[in-house]
Formats: C-alpha cells, sequence, structure tokens
C-alpha cells in the first residue's frame, strides 16, 4: 500500500513544526525518516498514524485517509518507551494486538513470530523481566503479529549501542521484508542511514 | 477487555486483595443482618401462624407470647383450667389450646395440651400414634433426631425448662408413643402430652378430661410442693389443675376487637395479641441492628472509596498503557470500559466472598452452636435481599470506577506519547 503524505501543515501555538510537508512511501519501500530532536519526527509519525490531526494537509494508505480504522487493520507501530503492555507477558501482549487488530488471535502466528525474532524463550515473561534488546524485539514483534502493510518505528535505537543498533535495523529490515510490508523508522541517529535505501530528511518543517 | 481487567487487578494484588477484603467484610456483616432479621422474622411469623390471641397471668404480653408460642421465656404464672371452657363457649373463638408448661426432658419443652394443637400447627405423625393415655408422649422431630428416643422410650422430665435445672420426676415417666414428622415450626423441638399428665407428674389432682387417661396407677400423687414447677408456684399451695395459657384462634375478623377487650376487663388474666408483640420484638431486634448496618455500609462506602482511589492512581500510573493500546485499535469506549470492569470485578469478588463467608460462618455458628440450630437458622439459604446486596455493592464498583474511566477516556494518545 502506498503512503501519501500531502502539503501536510502542523504547529504548536505560533510555532511551526511542520510546513507544507510531502513525501509519498511505495509499498515494500524501506525509509529512514531523519532529523534532529524536535524537528517534528514524531509529530509527523502521529499524523501518518492518524493519532494527531494536522492544521491542513493530507494523510492516505492505500488511497485512505488515515485514522482509527486504517491503522488498526493495516499499520504495526513501535515506539521507543511504549513497546508492550506491562500488565501482560509477552506473548498475551501480541495475541492482544491481534485481538484488538483482527477480532480473533491466532496463536500459531504469534508465536511463529516470537520465533522468527529470537525470543521465543521469553514468551512468558512480563515486560519488567526483559532486557532492552529482548524489550525491542518483542515490541517489533508485537507491531509484526497483525500483518501490517506499512509498519513505523519511532526512534526504534534511541536506547542501544552501536552494535545493537545495528542489529535491531536489519531485524526490522528483515521484518517488514518478510511480511512484504513498507517501512518507515524515524531517528536522528544518522548511523542508520547506511542500512536503509532511501533517507527522508526532516529540516525546518520540510521533508527532503 | 474482560482478560486484561484481570490482568491489570493480578498487576497490583495487595491494592486488590484489600479492596476485596473491605467490601468482603461488609457485605458478610450485611448478609449476616439480613439473614439473622429475615429467618427470625419468618421463624416468628410461622410459628405464630394461625394463632390470633394468646390467654395467660398478667404480666408482660412479650414475655407471654415468647413463652408460649416461640417457647423461649418463662411464663408469666398460672391461669384457672375453667377459662378453657369458657373461652370454648365463646361463638366469637374457633379453637383454643390448652397449654401446661413447667418441666423439660434434656433440654426440650414437655407442653401439656391436647389434640387442638396438632391441628393448629397441622402437624403430622412420623411414626406411632397420638398421646391419649396417662404419661404417654409424642416427640417432636428434632426431639428425636438430638435425643435418638423411639417409640416404646421410656424418660424422666426435669423441673424448669433448662436441661440442668433440678432434678427429674423419677417417679413418673413418659413413654413416646409417637414421633411428629419434621413441621418447620416450634413443634419440631417440643414434648407433646396431655394436660393431666403434667399434672400428674406434679401432684395434682383432678378430674379426668378425657376418656382414655385412665388413671393414676404408674405413678404416686403424693409429691412434695417443692417439686412444683415454676409456673405452677404461684397457685401455692392450693394445687389447682391450672394451665399456663391459652392458644386462641377466631372465628371472625370481629372477635378480634371484642374477645382481648372482654378478657382485659372481665377476667384476672391478659389477652396478648402474637402479629403485635412479634412487629414489636422485630422493631425492637431491628433498631438494635441498625448500627451494626449503618457500620457495614459505611464500610462499603470505604471499599468503594478505596476502589475509587486506587482506579484514579491506576489512571494516571497507566496512561502509557492506555495510550499503546489506543494505538493497537483499542476504542475509547474499549479502554473505559476496562477501567469500568476493573471497578466491577472488584466489586464482584468482594461481594461473592462476603456472602459465601457470611454463610459460611452461619454453617459453622449452627455446627457450634446447637441453639441456633434449634431456632431453625439454616446456613445457605439465600433471602431475597441478598441479591439487592450484591448487586448494590457491584453497582458500589462501578460508580467508583466511573470517573476514573471518564479520565482513560479522554486521554490524546498523540499527548501521552510526546510525554514518552
Amino acid at each position: 500500500m502506498q503512503l501519501d503524505v500531502r502539503n501536510v501543515c502542523l504547529t504548536y501555538g505560533d510555532t511551526p513544526i511542520l510546513n507544507d510537508t510531502s513525501f509519498t512511501l511505495e509499498p515494500g519501500e524501506h525509509a529512514l525518516l531523519l532529523g534532529a530532536s524536535g524537528s517534528g519526527k514524531s509529530s509527523l509519525l502521529n499524523i501518518i498514524c492518524g493519532l494527531q490531526t494536522p492544521l491542513s494537509g493530507s494523510v492516505s494508505l492505500g488511497g485512505e485517509p488515515v485514522g482509527d480504522a486504517v491503522r488498526k487493520a493495516h499499520m504495526g507501530v513501535i515506539f521507543q518507551t511504549l513497546r508492550l503492555v506491562s500488565a501482560l507477558n509477552v506473548r498475551a501482549n501480541l495475541m492482544l494486538a491481534q485481538k484488538l487488530a483482527n477480532g480473533s488471535p491466532d496463536g500459531a502466528k504469534v508465536d511463529a513470530t516470537l520465533d522468527q525474532l529470537g525470543i521465543a524463550h521469553r514468551a512468558s515473561a512480563r515486560p519488567f523481566e526483559l532486557s532492552q534488546g529482548e524489550a525491542q524485539r518483542a515490541a517489533i514483534a508485537r507491531a509484526l503479529v497483525v500483518s501490517p502493510k506499512l509498519l513505523i518505528a519511532d526512534e526504534p535505537t534511541s536506547a542501544l549501542d552501536k552494535g545493537n543498533t545495528r542489529i535491531v535495523a536489519k531485524m526490522l529490515i528483515d521484518a517488514a521484508r518478510n511480511a512484504g510490508a513498507s517501512l518507515l523508522v524515524a531517528t536522528h541517529d544518522d548511523r542508520l542511514a547506511s542500512h536503509f535505501a532511501r533517507t527522508l530528511t526532516l529540516q525546518d518543517g520540510k521533508v527532503t | 477487555m474482560i482478560s486484561l481487567a484481570l490482568a491489570y487487578l493480578r498487576d497490583r494484588p495487595l491494592t486488590t486483595a484489600l479492596n476485596v477484603l473491605l467490601l468482603a467484610i461488609s457485605v458478610a456483616m450485611l448478609v449476616l443482618l439480613l439473614q439473622f432479621g429475615e429467618q427470625a422474622r419468618e421463624r416468628l411469623e410461622r410459628d405464630a401462624q394461625g394463632i390470633d390471641l394468646v390467654v395467660g397471668a398478667k404480666g408482660s404480653p412479650l414475655q407471654l407470647i415468647l413463652s408460649s408460642i416461640f417457647h423461649v421465656d418463662q411464663p408469666t404464672g398460672n391461669i384457672p383450667y375453667e377459662s378453657l371452657e369458657t373461652l370454648r363457649n365463646n361463638p366469637a373463638i374457633a379453637r383454643v389450646v390448652p397449654l401446661a408448661l413447667g418441666d423439660n426432658f434434656r433440654g426440650f419443652r414437655i407442653v401439656g395440651t391436647d389434640a387442638t394443637f396438632a391441628q393448629s400447627y397441622g402437624l403430622e405423625l412420623a411414626e406411632g400414634e397420638q398421646f391419649g393415655g396417662p404419661m404417654q408422649a409424642v416427640i417432636g422431630s428434632k426431639v428425636a433426631e438430638e435425643t435418638g428416643a423411639q417409640l416404646g422410650q421410656k424418660f424422666i422430665g426435669n423441673h424448669g425448662f433448662a436441661s440442668e435445672e433440678s432434678q427429674g420426676h423419677d417417679h413418673a415417666p413418659f413413654e413416646t408413643v409417637g414421633i411428629l414428622a419434621p413441621s418447620g415450626t416450634v413443634a419440631d423441638r417440643l414434648i407433646l402430652t396431655s394436660v393431666e399428665s403434667v399434672w400428674d407428674v406434679h401432684g395434682i389432682e383432678h378430674d379426668h378430661l378425657e376418656e382414655g387417661h385412665e388413671g393414676h396407677e404408674d405413678h404416686d400423687h403424693d409429691h412434695d410442693r417443692a417439686d412444683m414447677p415454676k409456673a405452677a408456684q404461684p397457685q401455692m399451695p392450693s394445687l389447682q389443675p391450672d394451665l399456663t395459657a391459652l392458644l386462641v384462634t377466631y372465628r371472625n375478623a370481629s372477635a378480634a376487637i371484642r374477645v382481648p377487650a372482654m378478657i382485659d376487663r372481665q377476667t384476672e388474666m391478659q389477652a396478648a395479641v402474637p402479629a403485635i408483640e412479634t412487629a414489636r420484638l422485630l422493631e425492637l431486634l431491628g433498631a438494635s441492628l441498625d448500627g451494626i448496618r449503618v457500620f457495614a455500609w459505611m464500610l462499603a462506602a470505604t471499599g468503594g472509596l478505596a476502589i475509587f482511589v486506587a482506579l484514579l492512581n491506576m489512571a494516571r500510573g497507566r496512561e502509557g498503557d492506555l495510550a499503546l493500546l489506543r494505538v493497537m485499535g483499542a476504542s475509547p469506549v474499549q479502554v473505559f470500559a476496562t477501567v469500568i470492569l476493573e471497578g466491577v470485578i472488584t466489586a464482584t469478588l468482594g461481594a461473592v466472598l462476603g456472602w459465601i463467608g457470611a454463610h459460611g460462618l452461619i454453617a459453622i455458628a449452627r455446627s457450634q452452636f446447637a441453639t441456633l440450630a434449634d431456632l431453625g437458622l439454616a446456613a445457605w439459604a439465600p433471602v431475597s435481599g441478598e441479591v439487592l446486596l450484591i448487586v448494590a455493592v457491584i453497582a458500589i464498583g462501578a460508580v467508583a470506577a466511573l470517573i476514573p474511566a471518564m479520565r482513560v477516556y479522554k486521554i490524546d494518545p498523540a499527548r501521552v506519547l510526546a510525554r514518552h
């Protein structure tokens, strides 16, 4: 599904954050959204996810304006810190994600996804029992298990060292490729640029 | 959403357990009060059914009712035997049941009466036959169960109404000729015999009142006066063949006005109306239980407040989780429902545990204290108010969760994500 961001503008009070921002992401394409802290990356991702309404402009996925329904049906989102629901173990988190997205959980797919990301042995662990790396893998698994058409990750490597950054970047790209999903990763870490064929730079409210 | 709500409750076990405990204690107290009040009322009404008036010696009308209908207090004194015939000849009266009290067998009261007693309570025999001859007795089902008495067995009555009180009438043993089927009334705990047999036990001379009472060859009438039952003592030293009380059933409604007035004005006896005295007793009982009831409801309100505080803290501390749920596809209503469910589940657990606890306590108390079993206090017989009580407590849980749920309903995931 093609992601189409058209002339998006956003201000916080009198401060412009996004200024006529436009870009497209082709089906299956993997891109890095690079920008300094406070450049508006997270705001742009929120708008793409349909969690925030822009001042003007539009965002569509596969021709449908984004919103709760599109996000639920076609997107998998990974955040920097909000990875899993704290009261549930890893497996239950994945099952819940499927239930909320599709109405019915698929245990076999959950187990296969955990296995694919190498954390099947931590399926019954609670979020606070996981290491940083394990938690990040679990978050990727949660985003993937709903079979998304677009995988979005916000600062997925900010808390990781160089070695783990490389591993997580590769894991995201492989996971998106295996799932046949487009991938958009927002980061301030330019070390990730080498892993992506396309880099979108957000500067002064515009994507170039 | 239910499994998620349960997971959140499990996630803070101490808080959940404390909230459940608070509600369980309050529900248990309220169920106990309901059970006690309702079963006492049912029992009192059942025992007094069909009896419009009790006639006895002057004194406390409540004491007269308690001793003559419920058999739990000392009689007020004795009344002349002739009063039985006087009332039976009154056209406004359908039935008069004579009672002659004074003795017990292992704590079960021996009641001198006639066949009208069985008619009045609708009693049926499980075994044997009705008493007729001298010193013949029919025992209630509870008496048979607890004393193990069987047909043909003889037993000796003791003075007074408590098993350990004074010595027995060794000279005049009773013979069990019948065992009553369980009736759910006070008769289950009574030993019925003829009025003459009670007189004979106490050496009171009398004419033979009924055919079948064939003489006193089985025992000696020449007892010492110290053997007199307490109920008979006011009549000393005359040793008249008296009665303790009369249970009266009217023939028509107008008798309710004329008969008590006639007795109170024209005789030395008093007339007590069971319906009035029972209502007064329940009112006294209710007033003394009101304080406990208010305390129990305050405890339930505290439980609700504790749920409110716990969920409000949760709404603040768990906003990241809730935002994540929204991103994953949960609607605001689903997130709202999760919080409401937490309140409802906590309250339901408290209500159910409290209900089980209260009934368990009754079952334990019933097995430990024979009096409660004798009074017919049933352990697992729910009363109608309990359903309402449980619904009210669950509603407290839902109301307590309402404000925290509204807070999470209004959560803006984008704002929360920006903060994290």
